[in-house]
């Protein structure tokens, strides 16, 4: 390879912590002029923190950057960029109303007295276009008609047109379709040869096998392995990935499975999921593994109610009901289903309201009288559900947003106590909490379970899922696998069937 | 406390607002005419149009939204009023009807922007139009003049006696109070007004509990009409004409009020003491500028300087405050 050559970037030892959370503590990354490295890791790992350092959206707390043999110091995205750094993201940067052309000089236009020097902008955009195989899409086009795969060349064209020294694709293949995928692989082969230095980040450790040259593994922050891409076997790499011990982070709550609660027959949502079959007992917690994007959380909203349902069938079969398709999440309360958002801020809690309000706001009616709320009456309730759940507050009426993150997710759960609903949907229920809260989380869904509830988790974090569930089935683009007991799956064994590709 | 507003010092905060104004007034040597029962009377009678919209505005600025039909929704059911008279109703059935137009504008500015997704900025700018163009083709592009006989004790709603205590209000103050006291009642002590605060606070999450959004909004824009309805009812009573170009630009003194009184245009954020305190202190402006003589064009920059300041301490107080 060209190790022989001076590295085109390296970053050395970098740190960064969040507060009392360590993002990177020390991680060492090279790339050479011609190469592509692939940058591997769980979500969590720290990734993107790594990158966004690179980017200029973050400095690091320690640790240096070298870009073309001088010290590479961005103070902010601009700075970074003009310094030859390209960054492509999942959501692709592109202004929908602009023209081609306008998007690639966005922010460094070609400028004479302050006219915009248009012959020489088209030449180079067009020129860039070629380079990537897209000559063909028209310059004065707006970006808001291309399809994700052409807007993603003129993002790459862009990063050309800039003579970007590095540029880095995050998940660049998750929103296109297996041609474009390939089409991509040719760009990607195509600015090698050129000499340009991409960093490819991807979970599909097939991708990364066919387009990177070398791979480095990331774990909570930290440079666990890097090798050439032909001396790892992808097992190897998840290996890597995961290597870790479930720790006594999961305490546990015995229960007993019981009688099914709710059948789901062939569930299919707009597009995703795609005819899902499952089925939940009381006293169990089933656990649904994959990739961001393969559709869980819109599995677990059309269960809801909260996206639409093309066809399939939900029966709660103690209730001997089979639930209505429509939109309605009320229906779905009341039927004893309660659900618990992937995003706490967006969705989770209106945190401008107090707790007590957070927590009764989808079962008022034991608080009225005669058609009247009174909301003296559930402030005991309410007190009562905080305290059992350990959250703590001075009072319930306080705004949810004088909490900590912890205990506002469980604020967020305490909704679902409150309600005293039969099937749990948790959509990542720990994500972005401490340690501590996070064990009392699974401290409560064990509980919930030893009630004779059924409890529906969705995650990303892996051993959170092994630790907690007894039985785990994994989404691969819409589809889920078939429950299988907990102690019947390995870790490495869930991530192949998460990335796999169709065959 | 909670029952009446957002918390003690806001409320705090909007009383303390009218002694500042009473005493800056006084400073200015403002005529002493300014501070008799009987200016209080006439301000407080002046409020009571801008008052009962802001109720109205009230509720549908905590929820999120926005209704700027209102000034032109006046004007309607101040106009269908007045021609159900002259087409020899009874007083009873043409207040009725009055009010009834103003819902149904109301349920029509709803349904736009439940159904058709059209975002209240928009839809209820759409019905300003409609609603005044809907008022002059009914007034034949005219004053519609009822018969005096005809409109009995609506004549006299803003009538007051000039040396009689200050109890002793004009009955439209007084129904301004009375829909007041229902508005918070509505607002504090139902389900419904639960569901309004959520939904202005955070829409998603209130989806997610289930609270049904589709069916609150439509009841926030039809209860605004309502009230915007006796509103346009009252100003039939002051005017005793129906006047088609009457209230113009009313939805931005409206507006003005809810916002000085605590509300907040991102929602989940409002209170009826302070919307009513807000329509008093726009007259309380009014008159004292009116008081010094100054020409109208003063008048008019000093309540827009009011609103603004009025709003950014209230944001001021409010980074502070969240503790």
């Amino acid at each position: 390879m060209s190790d022989t050559r001076p590295p085109c970037l390296s970053m050395r030892n970098i740190h960064k912590t969040f507060g009392s959370t360590r993002a990177l503590g020390g991680v060492d990354l090279e790339v050479y002029p011609g190469e592509v490295l692939a940058l591997v890791g769980e979500n969590g790992a720290g990734k993107s923190t790594l990158m966004k350092i690179l980017s200029g959206a973050l400095r690091p707390d320690r640790g240096e950057m070298t870009l073309e043999a001088s010290d590479h110091r961005p103070r902010s995205p601009h700075d970074s960029r003009q310094k030859g750094v390209a960054m492509i993201y999942q959501e692709l940067s592109l202004a929908p109303h602009l023209s081609v052309v306008e998007n690639i000089f966005l922010g460094r236009d070609r400028t004479h007295w302050g006219w915009i020097r248009k012959e020489e902008e088209n030449r180079i955009a067009l020129k860039a276009l070629t380079r990537v195989g897209a000559q063909d899409i028209p310059l004065h086009e707006k970006v808001h008609s291309l399809n994700p795969a052409q807007r993603q060349l003129v993002e790459i064209a862009r990063a050309l047109a800039e003579e970007a020294k590095v540029i880095v694709m995050d998940e660049p293949t998750s929103s296109l379709t297996q041609i474009d995928t390939e089409n991509l692989f040719r760009v990607i082969a195509g600015l090698k040869s050129e000499g340009a230095s991409v960093i490819y980040i991807s979970h599909f450790l097939e991708e990364v096998q066919e387009v990177a040259d070398r791979v480095i593994v990331l774990r909570d922050g930290e440079t666990v392995g890097g090798a050439k891409v032909e001396d790892l076997t992808i097992p190897q790499i998840i290996r890597m990935m995961v290597g870790r011990d479930v720790e006594e982070l999961y305490p546990k709550v015995p229960h007993q499975p019981g009688d099914a609660l709710i059948e789901i027959n062939s569930l299919s949502g707009l597009r995703k999921p795609e005819d899902v079959n499952l089925t939940i007992h009381r006293g169990e917690i089933v656990g649904i593994a994959g990739l961001l994007g393969a559709g869980r959380t819109e599995f677990l909203r059309a269960l809801f109610g909260l996206d639409p349902i093309r066809h399939g069938e939900i029966r709660v079969t103690s209730l001997d009901r089979r639930l209505e398709k429509k939109q309605r999440p009320r229906s779905r309360w009341k039927s004893g289903i309660g659900m618990l958002s992937e995003d706490r801020k967006e969705e989770g809690l209106a945190v401008e309201l107090s707790i007590s309000e957070n927590m009764t706001l989808p079962r008022l009616s034991p608080y009225t009288r005669f058609g009247l709320f009174l909301p003296w009456l559930r402030r005991e309730k309410s007190r009562a559900v905080a305290d059992s759940m350990n959250i703590i507050c001075r009072t319930v009426d306080a705004p949810v947003e004088s909490l900590s993150g912890g205990n506002q997710q469980k604020v967020a759960f305490a909704r679902l106590v409150h309600h005293e609903a039969d099937l749990l949907l948790l959509d990542e229920p720990t994500r972005g909490i401490d340690v501590g809260s996070k064990s009392q989380i699974y401290q409560l869904i064990g509980e919930s379970a030893a009630e004779g509830k059924a409890v529906l988790i969705v995650s990303s974090y892996l051993p959170e899922l092994f630790g907690v569930c007894d039985r785990i089935a994994v989404m691969r683009k819409g589809k889920l696998s078939e429950a299988r007991n907990t102690h019947d799956w390995t870790e490495d064994e869930v991530l192949h069937f998460a990335v796999a590709e169709e065959n | 406390m909670k029952f009446i507003g957002k918390s003690p010092t806001l409320l705090l905060g909007q009383f303390a607002g009218v002694a500042l104004i009473y005493l800056i007034f006084f400073a200015l040597r403002v005529d002493g005419a300014f501070f008799t029962v009987y200016t209080t009377k006439l301000m407080l009678a002046q409020t009571v149009i801008v008052g009962v919209g802001a109720l109205g505005m009230t509720l549908v600025i905590i929820s999120g939204g926005i209704d700027l039909s209102v000034g032109s929704v006046i004007a309607l059911s101040c106009v269908t009023t007045a021609l159900m008279l002259e087409n020899g109703s009874s007083i009873y059935s043409a207040i009725g009807v009055g009010i009834l137009t103003g819902a149904g504008v109301g349920l029509l500015n709803g349904l736009l922007i439940v159904s058709l997704r059209i975002v209240p900025f928009i839809a209820t700018l759409g019905t300003l139009g409609i609603a005044r163009g809907i008022a002059k083709i009914w007034a034949d592009e005219s004053t519609v003049n009822p018969s005096r006989e005809s409109m009995a004790a609506l004549s006299e709603v803003m009538a007051f006696e000039r040396n009689t205590p200050l109890w002793d209000l004009p009955s439209g103050v007084w129904i301004m109070f009375a829909l007041g006291v229902f508005v918070a009642l509505v607002l504090h002590v139902t389900v419904f007004g639960r569901f309004t605060f959520a939904i202005g606070s955070n829409e998603a999450t209130a989806r997610l509990c289930g609270v049904p959004v589709s069916l609150c909004k439509v009841g926030f824009y039809t209860l605004s009409g309502l009230l915007t309805g006796v509103s346009g009812v009252l100003l039939f009573g002051q005017l005793t004409v129906g006047d088609p170009t009457a209230a113009v630009g009313k939805e931005l003194d409206i507006i003005a009020a809810t916002v000085i009184g605590g509300g907040s245009l991102s929602g989940g954020q409002g209170s009826v003491l302070g919307s009513l305190i807000g329509a008093f202190i726009m007259s309380l402006l009014r008159n004292g500028c009116l008081m010094m003589g100054w020409p109208n064009p003063i008048q008019e920059i000093v309540i827009g300087a009011i609103i603004i300041f009025a709003v950014a301490l209230d944001q001021f107080r409010h980074r502070r405050g969240v503790d």
